[in-house]
């Protein structure tokens, strides 16, 4: 490559005998237009992404969101209504909103309370951690594949394992998967199953957490209990702060064993009708994509909302110890 | 909480039993349904439902060799539109992401910050809020029904979680490396291909992992773009499966899903080390 030629432009700007006068100090050397150049070249296929695909798109659904749109036609420009539509006339949209807020309300906490909890097990010194830690952390790798949403359905359908196994204890079984009042909860099962990944991040945590800290509390008398609230979690505020806005952000974005389990529909009765499959099916089976782009400017704003209340939050329990 | 060593010697004993009892029983929890999935592939049709132990009495391969068959095409022609969008999407990012990070670790240019910013910002993003522009985009292309809207964009830097990753990574390395080879003659390019990207190494293979895994599962862009059957992937192909068998051939579906989940499982297995270390150290999602 021919970028030799670079070396010799610093070169070229030492400062010469005609420099500022009186010693002051030079001006910093002005931003190299070459090494702008050469900057701007490997940023290339960045920019042409961000321009086309990202910056490009962002603007372009807020844009689709006040319009009536088919894909085939030219957009029809509808003001506020998509928006007014889905607040005011649209039940199922609002179905939509309610499952996917019960869904992230309930896996969150639980997937992340189970990761802590095996994660501090996980932490002491016993045979067969690497073990333990791999079969625990694979439902995370293949959770959100096709597949395991197929056998999840089977494991809860109504002649399906789980209803074998109460059988087994003359409990009988129901329809779970089938059935309005459960289905959702099947699908909370199965993200909680998935704690795997989180689960690796505290473990991470937790080794750096210094032993001596551990010693000290328990001279002082502190129990193991008293030891994890006192010592193990404001210590490991941050990785829980990092997981949480982690974990809510992905929650809200929940898609494939939904659409997997109810074939598509987000049933029985919408009682899986996740966010993003409603959003699917008037986008991609209605193609009503302007009002598809007006449900995705909703959830980018539920996210960054959700997402700005954490960092506001983080301040009042979040610990760093260089502070 | 590793304190067991101030503990009498027994009562130690009995604690490490207490946790290896619980984690087991955890356990069998993680893996029944993988187990279930695996045995019941092997079963027959009225074994899979009526049995709660889920190894099966002889390892029958037919349901494997009949779903493999079950469609047209057959799985062969899905696994080779998988790997292939996989392949691809690997070179993609770990080409244009690591362009972008040495650009933003170590080179100076006017709007660096803001950039940088944008940057950070576009991983926070969902990707719901740039998919309809980006399918009328495709669409307007021509490209809907082939690998392009899949692919292209990984060749465009557009992951960047990964551009983050590479730049954390790159900062560590230290700049007299880049002084000296600069002294010596390098360019900016010559650095980055000579000194920086083998010292990449770690972060490369990470990306390189997860990229492959994330591609391969990638159902919603999948559905979204792939409807010809001869272009689907096996998410895709595996989900229309699961229509076509209907309630007759459950160990057929049971038997792909095993196999939809090897790639994946390979992975995992040739590279745990890496991946549990990239998800414990970056927060990556496995």
């Amino acid at each position: 490559m021919s970028m030799r030629t670079e070396i010799s432009a610093p070169a070229g700007r030492e400062p010469t005998a005609d420099g500022p006068p009186g010693g002051t100090p030079a001006a910093p050397p002005r931003p190299r237009k070459r090494s702008d150049r050469v900057a701007y070249l490997f940023l290339g296929p960045w920019f042409v992404g961000l321009l086309l695909l990202t910056a490009g798109p962002l603007l372009g659904s807020l844009y689709l969101s006040f319009t009536k749109f088919n894909l085939l036609q030219p957009p029809a420009w509808n003001g506020f209504g998509n928006y007014v539509k889905m607040f005011t006339d649209d039940p199922r949209y609002l179905q939509s909103l309610k499952v996917t807020f019960i869904y992230v309300a309930l896996t969150v906490p639980l997937q992340l309370g189970f990761a802590l909890a095996v994660a501090v097990m996980l932490n002491r010194p016993l045979r067969g951690m690497a073990w333990y830690r791999s079969i625990y952390y694979i439902p995370s790798l293949l959770g959100g594949s096709v597949a395991i949403a197929v056998i999840w359905g089977q494991l809860f359908d109504d002649d399906g394992v789980l209803n074998a196994f109460l059988a087994f204890f003359g409990v009988g079984g129901r329809s779970w998967i089938s059935n309005p009042d459960t289905a959702l909860y099947t699908l909370v099962l199965l993200n909680i199953w998935q704690f795997g990944s989180p689960m690796v991040i505290f473990l991470a945590g937790l080794k750096q957490i210094p032993q001596e800290l551990y010693d000290a509390a328990s001279v002082d008398g502190a129990n193991p209990w008293r030891r994890f609230w006192s010592v193990t979690v404001p210590l490991l505020t941050p990785i829980i702060f990092f997981n949480v806005v982690l974990q809510i952000i992905q929650a809200f974005q929940a898609f494939t064993p939904a659409y997997v389990v109810s074939g598509g529909s987000g049933g029985p009765s919408d009682s899986t009708l996740f966010y993003t499959l409603y959003l699917y099916q008037q986008g991609f089976t209605n193609l009503n994509m302007g009002y598809a782009s007006a449900m995705a400017w909703v959830l980018l704003l539920i996210i960054a909302t959700f997402t700005l209340i954490n960092f506001g939050l983080a301040r009042r329990w979040v610990y760093y110890e260089d502070r | 909480m590793t304190t067991l060593q101030h503990l009498p010697a027994d009562r130690r004993r009995g604690r490490r039993w207490l946790t290896h009892l619980a984690l087991i029983a955890g356990t069998l929890v993680m893996v029944y349904p993988l187990l279930w999935m695996v045995g019941g592939s092997f079963k027959s049709e009225q074994d899979i439902f009526s049995q709660l132990n889920p190894f099966p009495s002889s390892l029958d391969p037919r349901n494997y060799i009949a779903g493999w068959t079950a469609t047209d095409p057959t799985f062969t022609r899905f696994y080779i539109n998988s790997l292939l969008i996989a392949v691809l999407a690997v070179a993609g990012n770990v080409i244009a992401c690591t362009l972008t990070a040495y650009a933003f670790a170590r080179l100076e240019f006017r709007g660096k910050k803001v950039f940088f910013g944008i940057m950070l910002g576009s991983i926070m993003l969902p990707a719901h809020a740039l998919l309809i522009p980006q399918y009328v985009l495709f669409f307007h292309l021509g490209w809907v029904n082939t690998y392009l809207p899949l692919v292209v964009p990984k060749f465009l830097a557009t992951d960047a979680f990964f551009i983050f990753l590479m730049v954390q990574f790159i900062r560590t390395i230290p700049r007299t490396l880049d002084e000296a080879a600069m002294i010596d003659g390098c360019g900016k390019v010559r650095i980055f291909s000579r000194i920086i990207l083998p010292l990449t190494g770690p972060v490369l293979i990470t990306t390189m992992i997860f990229t492959f895994i994330w591609t391969y599962n990638d159902f919603f862009a999948q559905l979204i773009y792939l409807s010809y059957p001869s272009s689907e992937t096996v998410p895709v192909a595996l989900r229309r499966f699961v229509d076509a068998t209907g309630d007759s051939s459950y160990g057929q579906l049971l038997a792909m899903s095993v196999l939809s989940l090897m790639p994946t499982f390979i992975v995992f297995l040739l590279a745990q080390r890496r991946i549990v270390e990239g998800i414990a150290t970056t927060g990556l999602k496995g």
